[in-house]
């Protein structure tokens, strides 16, 4: 195996799970640790489960170029991250691959990644966005009461998406 | 401290032009400039904007949880906070000489983190600059113009972060927020398969290295004096280095060195970095301007990172890393180079010493060992420093008795560089843009001066209340409507009414 070869999932013996949970943010900053914190909650369901081969979970801090290779050859990904505005609990978007992509700093929006995989790879990558509402996101806040609820919530859809064949 | 350009004499009179936010720049920055009637340049300032107050934030937590918990400083180089932190952390465990595996694998891990976050810098936010130049359309000067224009570059960007990321995760387990480094050692050491993971492509990955070392070497040889000139300023350089003198990115003394390359410290114990280091606090900045003390403020600030590193060092123990320094350094005819553009060139050399250095370790059988943990009399205050990927950084820690964290400094790299950073703006002003309609091709090349220092600045600001902020609001013909300020000590006071926002001691 070689981590040159884009296909593979380093890490994980087996074929490439056809679905792929990455979970976005700052444990440390309030809100912000929704994304991680859902993967967590995840992770645990899972376990025992029999579609857990079927699903990949990734811990991510922020958006990177090189999470256009972990997109590669699914059947779908899921990003989850933590939302300061929007509709609440939470809003599931598909995500339309930004032509011009840009990197404006180190981290890449969830379009941004997207264009990047449709640069590289030749197509767009089937790529959902489930934003959870937050509404503190200090350093070194705890979860906010609004936000273990909008967690809850996200955490039910996606687990009946995951579990629909 | 002030410098030319650093504050103007009458800003109220000026036009105010603001470069915000700092694109591919982390974090929140941004740069004012205030010109006058006949566009000249009378002030230029990098500003930071994001404040994380993690220094406080740390207060009041075990100390053995400092090597997780800092990572959340920084979504750039977690690793770098995390080895900094644990190498304090074996100091309060009274453990600073490790076992052999442990130190291997902590070197394995860093070498992993360097690659993969200097890959990300000149492959994704640098090269559209460098390839392109600082006037190509910008729909076209970032990463999608590289891959369209030179799709295998981009993809060999792409797979050198993961390789990174890769060796990283075999090391702590985790691509991020992983648990590798313990206080007095690690968690865990490599097993055969990981070995034989990273052994197999670890040969091209060096290829690639060097590869990207010859194109910058090209661009900085076809840059002619431009390049050179490019927002140069002379500074003095600090890193650490090894006792025989070679780069060194995870444990070593420290070495000063004057802009001729004349010793202003040298092998000094890190230990010591609070004799040799002091900071500055300006009221137009969250972040502080450090110096070396025995200098002053005026003439002791310094630039750290990969120029600093590759100018500081005698010799690079990798052998291809080795003829590109040597080459590197002839480019200074004697002295170090000063050329900002030079520090992506450095940055490449670096990249292809930990290529060279994680082929060499991953022959080493002392990787797969099981001697993990160290202990010894345990102390209440510890210091860390390593090579981050853009500089020094230091973790300064106390515990009381019960081993719970009572006071925290960290000098990030990003802020050693702060003077360094501000410096290469004003050249950049005097240089490029007094008298000529801004443009944004203009604008774009006060960026690539910032850019290449590679700043991250959402982990380079201190705690609320320590520094002042003012805020500033100016109409667009330059007229200051109001201006409120939080000064040192936690007061807030505005300006007066009618003043114009002028205000002692406050400045947009």
């Amino acid at each position: 195996m070689s981590l040159l070869d884009p296909e593979p999932d380093p890490g994980q013996a087996g074929a490439r799970a056809p679905r792929l949970v990455i979970g976005v943010g700052n444990p440390a900053r309030g809100d912000d640790a929704i994304g991680p914190l859902l993967l967590q909650r995840l992770r645990d369901q899972l376990a025992g489960d029999p579609c857990a081969g079927e699903v990949a979970l990734l811990d991510a801090y922020q958006l990177q170029p090189e999470h256009a290779l972990d997109l590669r050859g699914r059947r779908e990904t899921i990003i989850v991250d933590a939302a300061a505005a929007g509709t609440a609990p939470f809003t599931h978007t598909r995500v339309v691959p930004e032509p011009t992509p840009t990197i404006t700093t180190h981290s890449l929006s969830p379009a941004a990644l997207a264009g990047m995989h449709q640069r590289l790879f030749g197509s767009a990558p089937a790529l959902t966005v489930l934003a959870v509402r937050g509404e503190r996101f200090e350093l070194g806040a705890p979860l906010s009461a609004h936000a273990t609820r909008h967690l809850a919530a996200a955490l039910d859809w996606l687990s009946a998406l995951l579990h629909r064949r | 401290m002030s410098t030319p350009l650093e504050t103007a004499t009458h800003p109220e009179h000026l036009r105010r032009v603001c470069i915000e936010p700092l694109t591919r720049v982390e974090g929140h920055g941004k740069v004012t400039l205030l010109l006058d009637e006949h566009d000249q340049v009378q002030q230029a300032r990098l500003h930071i904007v994001e404040f994380r107050g993690f220094e406080r934030f740390i207060q009041g937590r075990p100390f053995w949880e400092l090597p997780v918990t800092v990572q959340r400083l920084c979504g750039i180089c977690p690793v770098s906070h995390h080895l900094a932190a644990a190498k304090a952390c074996d100091r309060l465990v009274g453990a600073p000489a490790l076992s052999p595996t442990a130190e291997k694998v902590r070197r394995l891990m860093h070498f992993g983190q360097v690659l993969q976050s200097h890959a990300l810098h000149f492959f994704h936010l640098s090269s559209p600059d460098l390839l392109f130049g600082p006037d190509d359309h910008p729909a076209h000067r970032n990463i999608v113009g590289v891959i369209q224009d030179e799709p295998e570059l981009a993809r060999r960007g792409v797979l050198l972060r993961r390789y990174g990321q890769e060796v990283i995760r075999v090391c702590a387990g985790k691509r991020i927020h992983g648990s590798g480094a313990i206080p007095g050692g690690v968690n865990k050491a490599l097993d055969n398969a990981d070995r034989e993971l990273l052994a197999a492509d670890i040969a091209q990955v060096i290829d690639w290295a060097e590869d990207a070392v010859a194109l910058m070497q090209g661009l900085f040889a076809a840059g002619g004096d431009a390049y050179r000139r490019f927002a140069s300023v002379p500074a003095n350089s600090l890193s650490l280095v090894r006792p025989d003198g070679a780069l060194e990115l995870y444990d070593g003394g420290l070495r000063a060195r004057d802009p001729d390359g004349e010793p202003i410290f040298d092998h000094a114990s890190d230990q010591d970095y609070a004799d040799l280091l002091q900071e500055q606090v300006k009221p137009w900045s969250y972040m502080k301007f450090p110096f070396i003390a025995a200098l002053g403020p005026a003439a002791g600030w310094y630039r750290v990172g990969p120029l600093a590193r590759v100018n500081n060092c005698d010799f690079i123990d990798t052998p291809r890393a080795e003829a590109a320094r040597r080459t590197f350094a002839a480019a200074g005819q004697g002295r170090p180079v000063q050329a900002v553009l030079a520090t992506h060139w450095a940055r490449l050399i670096e990249l292809l010493h930990c290529a060279e250095a994680i082929a060499r370790l991953l022959a080493d059988p002392d990787l797969t060992g099981d001697d993990l943990l160290r202990e010894g009399t345990p102390a209440r205050a510890g210091i860390g420093v390593i090579e981050a990927p853009r500089g020094t950084l230091f973790h300064h820690y106390e515990i009381d008795a019960d081993g719970l964290v009572t006071r925290a400094n960290l000098i990030v790299s990003t802020t050693s560089n702060n003077q360094a950073m501000n410096a290469a703006i004003r050249r950049v002003a005097q240089d490029e843009l007094d008298g000529h309609v801004l443009t944004e091709g203009l604008l774009n090349r006060v960026e690539v001066a910032i850019r290449a220092y590679d700043p991250c600045l959402s982990c380079a600001t201190h705690a609320l209340g320590q520094m002042p902020l003012a805020l500033t609001l100016t109409r667009a013909d330059g007229t200051v409507l109001d201006l409120l300020r939080r000064d040192a000590d936690g007061g807030i006071r505005r300006a007066p009414p009618g003043s114009g926002g002028a205000m002692a001691n406050a400045r947009p």
